[in-house]
């Protein structure tokens, strides 16, 4: 019979292994429940990127706070966490998408986020083998990429939290219960379940978004930034249809990773061919030479989207029964973030960033 | 037929893979790992990518399984 | 045309046979094959007889996006193949286990080093130990003393008393107790005897209480074969096969090595009946059982003789390299139980070759055995993935 925790964490990904390390850096005594691998869901399917959005102010908010958490802790992270900080290249095809490159470094600038507007010539010479007729884009300089699954397991060593390698089976307030049968109690018990958040949690507005993805073989210097076309956010925004935008980053092996694509109502985690061919026609279309590096692994993962964008951080309706979960794409970026305002909400400390917007019990519209 | 490695002319015969045109040119490493390990075939049949070599600027080429063409440029990362 | 009855996957032995008897039948055949010429690995530069087929060489399957549909990439192109019916030939590889200074340039497979030297490498006058498992070990001996070479000692680990044992069993197969006892007779041939590591131009061997080093120009090192069932995996789920060689799904079929290492002819005869069936002459396939049943004993004699050691297992240190795409040394994956958590967390297996070196590896060492197979089968280019498959509705 095991004592009881303070916190009891169900998923053991980037989000629930982040909450552990916060939680404890807190004082607090913590629990992870995690049947795979450490890292093994969204986290090791992601690209890895830290990156500022200003998709809604509250997603600024979160983003540029996370962000901030990871480069305060660049000098502890292992070298196997692969910290690059490549900076984000948005890429903009045409004089509407520069206009948004414009609309953005104003909004960067009010926030403090360093960025520049790259003109044609100069979004070549950071980027030479974006195709030509390009018309620029907006460089953002503290983004970064690291390798996720590591990062995952250095938070939860970091943690010292105790981990079960079961999943569990239901949680509530007072705790959870495995799968084995075994009650874990716990004064607050955090769903950071990810994609399958649901299903511990019924009820609650997480949807499966699926995505393929692809690596290449070693090019070093093929591509020196994360590069996302400005389309994306139009990808990113849609509910219904599925979706692909380019983005494209580099490795410190050279290795060039590739997607994105979006798709509601896919429960398989299979290869769709025609999906992954739409998704790198769309990536040769702004990088044309792409076509003739050998591509070494595709595959696919699912990020947890809700109807407004923003992740569920916070207690439900239950106090002891917190959610962190619904990360979508940036499940890596405001993971620090999400650990710091679960352990601040937990003990009753005012958070860094207002919490309002990502609580759960807020009314999410779509847009 | 003649093939170049690394900028040196080198004499192969009919039907030899690029493998060989390494190997008689003498160099013994064909490309640097992730750490810099010096590195040269393993599998000789395709399987193993030890063997990866540039030909006429085309990078990460399986040298085993790549016939010699007369005037190749052939580049080791050794 | 890019239609056929019966598309064969791989040009050696078994695909080969696979590809006469279905052509013999009318089928409409192609065969393809990754090597730059027919003829698999045992006759890697010799001229072959070719099946009244399409035979399609430097072409590699790397996807298969709908039922009845390959993806394939050659050197300047890529298309795709429909197929009625499907032969998997994909053959064999070796099982490279590693040992500190494995990853030294001049260690290659001993399989490897024969193919090299096959096309084109040089080795008049050079120092070749040759070392690892099985009767390839002799071949390769053959072949390397036969270009020039210099072979210094085959080292076998497997003990005498097997090795005899397995040679006395050859008295069942004639032709290959001759090759065996001629090449015996030129070479220096030590059994219970393997490689502990390698220097630049040398190798220490152990055998028994004794350990020395033996200088060699190169070191030609496989222990025994581990069957390509990458492609089956992907199209059927694996390569085991009922009696008339079909896979799980229907219309595919497995022949030769890939579904078990057991030599030339019951490749042979495994293709034959595959290519039958395939073809949809199963009363033909029937009658080549007999034949098959026999040589398949020899394939229980091969295993049973060169089954590896537990020694091997303890070659690696901490400090030795198994994941060579990745440069992932074996004290780093010790810790985790299994491939999963390992490959994520050290990217073992992650690499360009796809796990088909350290995974026979890790399968021997600790245990570990690759679970499922994922497009592309094998490395492509991303403008090959980008095609969009035929036969699913067109573009999106």
């Amino acid at each position: 019979m095991r004592a009881s925790y303070d916190v009891a964490i169900a998923g053991g990904g980037i989000v629930g292994t982040a909450c552990a390390e916060a939680c404890a850096a807190a004082g607090l005594r913590v629990l992870v429940a995690e049947p795979g691998p450490i890292g093994g869901g969204a986290t090791a399917a992601g690209m890895g990127h830290v990156v500022v959005m200003d998709d809604s102010p509250a997603q600024m908010a979160l983003t540029q706070y996370s962000r901030a958490l990871w480069i305060e802790r660049i000098p502890e992270l292992p070298a196997e966490v692969e910290y690059l900080p490549c900076g984000t290249i948005w890429v903009a095809a045409d004089e509407e998408e520069m206009q948004e490159c414009r609309r953005k470094k104003v909004v960067h600038d009010a926030a403090g986020v360093r960025s520049e507007v790259l003109d044609a010539r100069q979004l070549s010479e950071a980027e030479p083998h974006l195709r030509a007729g390009l018309a620029g884009g907006l460089l953002v300089h503290d983004d970064s990429t690291i390798y996720p699954p590591c990062a995952a397991r250095w938070l939860l060593e970091r943690s010292g939290a105790e981990v079960v390698r079961e999943a569990a089976a239901e949680i509530a307030g007072g705790g959870l219960r495995l799968r084995s049968g075994e009650r874990i109690s716990a004064g607050v018990t955090v769903n950071a379940t990810g994609a399958w958040a649901p299903e511990l949690t019924p009820g609650i507005e997480v949807r499966k978004r699926k995505g393929h993805l692809a690596i290449t073989d070693r090019y070093p210097g093929f591509v020196r930034h994360v590069l996302v076309e400005l389309g994306y956010l139009k990808s990113a925004h849609s509910i219904t249809a599925d979706s692909v935008a380019f983005n494209a980053q580099p490795r410190r092996s050279g290795q060039v990773l590739l997607g994105s694509s979006r798709q509601f109502g896919a429960e398989s985690g299979a290869i769709e061919a025609a999906m992954l061919a739409r998704m790198l026609r769309r990536c040769e279309e702004y990088m044309p030479e792409l076509a003739e590096l050998t591509a070494i692994r595709t595959w696919t993962g699912f990020r947890a989207a809700t109807p407004d964008k923003l992740p569920l951080i916070g207690p439900t309706a239950d106090p002891r029964l917190y959610l962190a979960t619904g990360h979508e794409g940036l499940g890596i970026t405001t993971s620090l973030a999400t650990g710091r305002l679960v352990a601040d909400l937990i003990r009753g400390h005012e958070p860094a960033i207002p919490a309002a917007p990502y609580l759960p019990g807020r009314k999410q519209e779509a847009h | 037929m003649k093939v170049r490695v690394n900028g040196r002319a080198v004499e192969v015969p009919e039907g030899a893979m690029v493998s060989a045109a390494v190997a008689l040119a003498g160099e013994a490493a064909f490309r640097r790992s992730v750490t810099g390990e010096a590195r040269g075939p393993l599998c000789g049949m395709g399987i193993c990518f030890e063997c990866r070599v540039t030909v006429d600027g085309r990078a990460q080429v399986r040298s085993c399984q790549t016939p010699c063409r007369d005037g190749m440029e052939v580049r080791t990362d050794g | 045309m890019d239609e056929f009855g019966v598309v064969v996957a791989g040009a050696g032995p078994a695909g080969l046979a696979a590809a006469r008897a279905a052509a013999e039948c009318g089928a409409a055949v192609a065969v393809v094959d990754d090597n730059p010429a027919p003829g698999g690995q045992i006759w890697r530069g010799q001229a072959v007889e070719l099946p009244r087929a399409k035979v399609i060489c430097g072409a590699r399957v790397v996807a298969a996006p709908a039922a009845g549909r390959l993806t394939l990439e050659t050197y300047d192109a890529a298309f795709e193949v429909g197929y009625r019916a499907l032969v998997l030939a994909t053959g064999a590889r070796e099982r490279f286990l590693p040992f500190p200074g494995w990853t030294l340039p001049h260690v290659a497979g001993a399989g490897g080093l024969q193919a090299l030297v096959k096309s084109g490498t040089p080795i008049v006058g050079k120092r070749v130990v040759v070392a690892g498992s099985g009767p390839l070990l002799v071949a390769v001996a053959d072949c390397l003393r036969q270009n020039g070479a210099q072979v210094a000692l085959v080292a076998e680990q497997a003990d005498g008393a097997a090795v005899r044992r397995f040679a006395l069993a050859l008295a069942r197969h004639p032709g290959k107790l001759v090759q065996a006892a001629r090449l015996r007779a030129r070479v220096r041939y030590m059994t219970g005897c393997w490689p502990v590591a390698a220097e630049p131009g040398a190798v220490t061997l152990r055998r028994g209480g004794r350990t020395w080093t033996e200088r060699c120009d190169y070191l030609a090192c496989g222990f025994g074969l581990v069957p390509n069932t990458e492609l089956a995996t992907l199209v059927a789920g694996g390569a085991e096969v009922d009696e008339l060689q079909q896979t799980r799904v229907a219309g595919v079929y497995a022949a030769g090595e890939v579904t078990g290492i057991g030599g030339l002819e019951l490749s042979q005869v495994e293709g034959e009946i595959a290519g039958y069936a395939a073809a949809g002459r199963s009363e033909r396939a029937r009658r080549l059982f007999g034949r098959r049943a026999r040589y398949a004993r020899f394939a229980q004699d091969l295993e049973r003789a060169f089954q590896l050691r537990e020694e091997l297992k303890a070659l690696a240190t901490d400090d030795t390299m198994v994941c060579r795409c990745e440069d992932v040394r074996m004290g780093r994956l010790r810790p985790y139980g299994g491939w999963r958590e390992a490959k994520l967390q050290t990217r073992c297996g992650m690499g360009a070759c796809q796990g088909r070196v350290c995974g026979g590896a890790l399968e021997f060492v600790l245990g570990w055995r690759l679970e499922s197979v994922r497009p592309p089968v094998f490395p492509a280019r991303v403008g090959t993935l980008a095609i969009s498959p035929k036969g699913l509705g067109g573009e999106m």
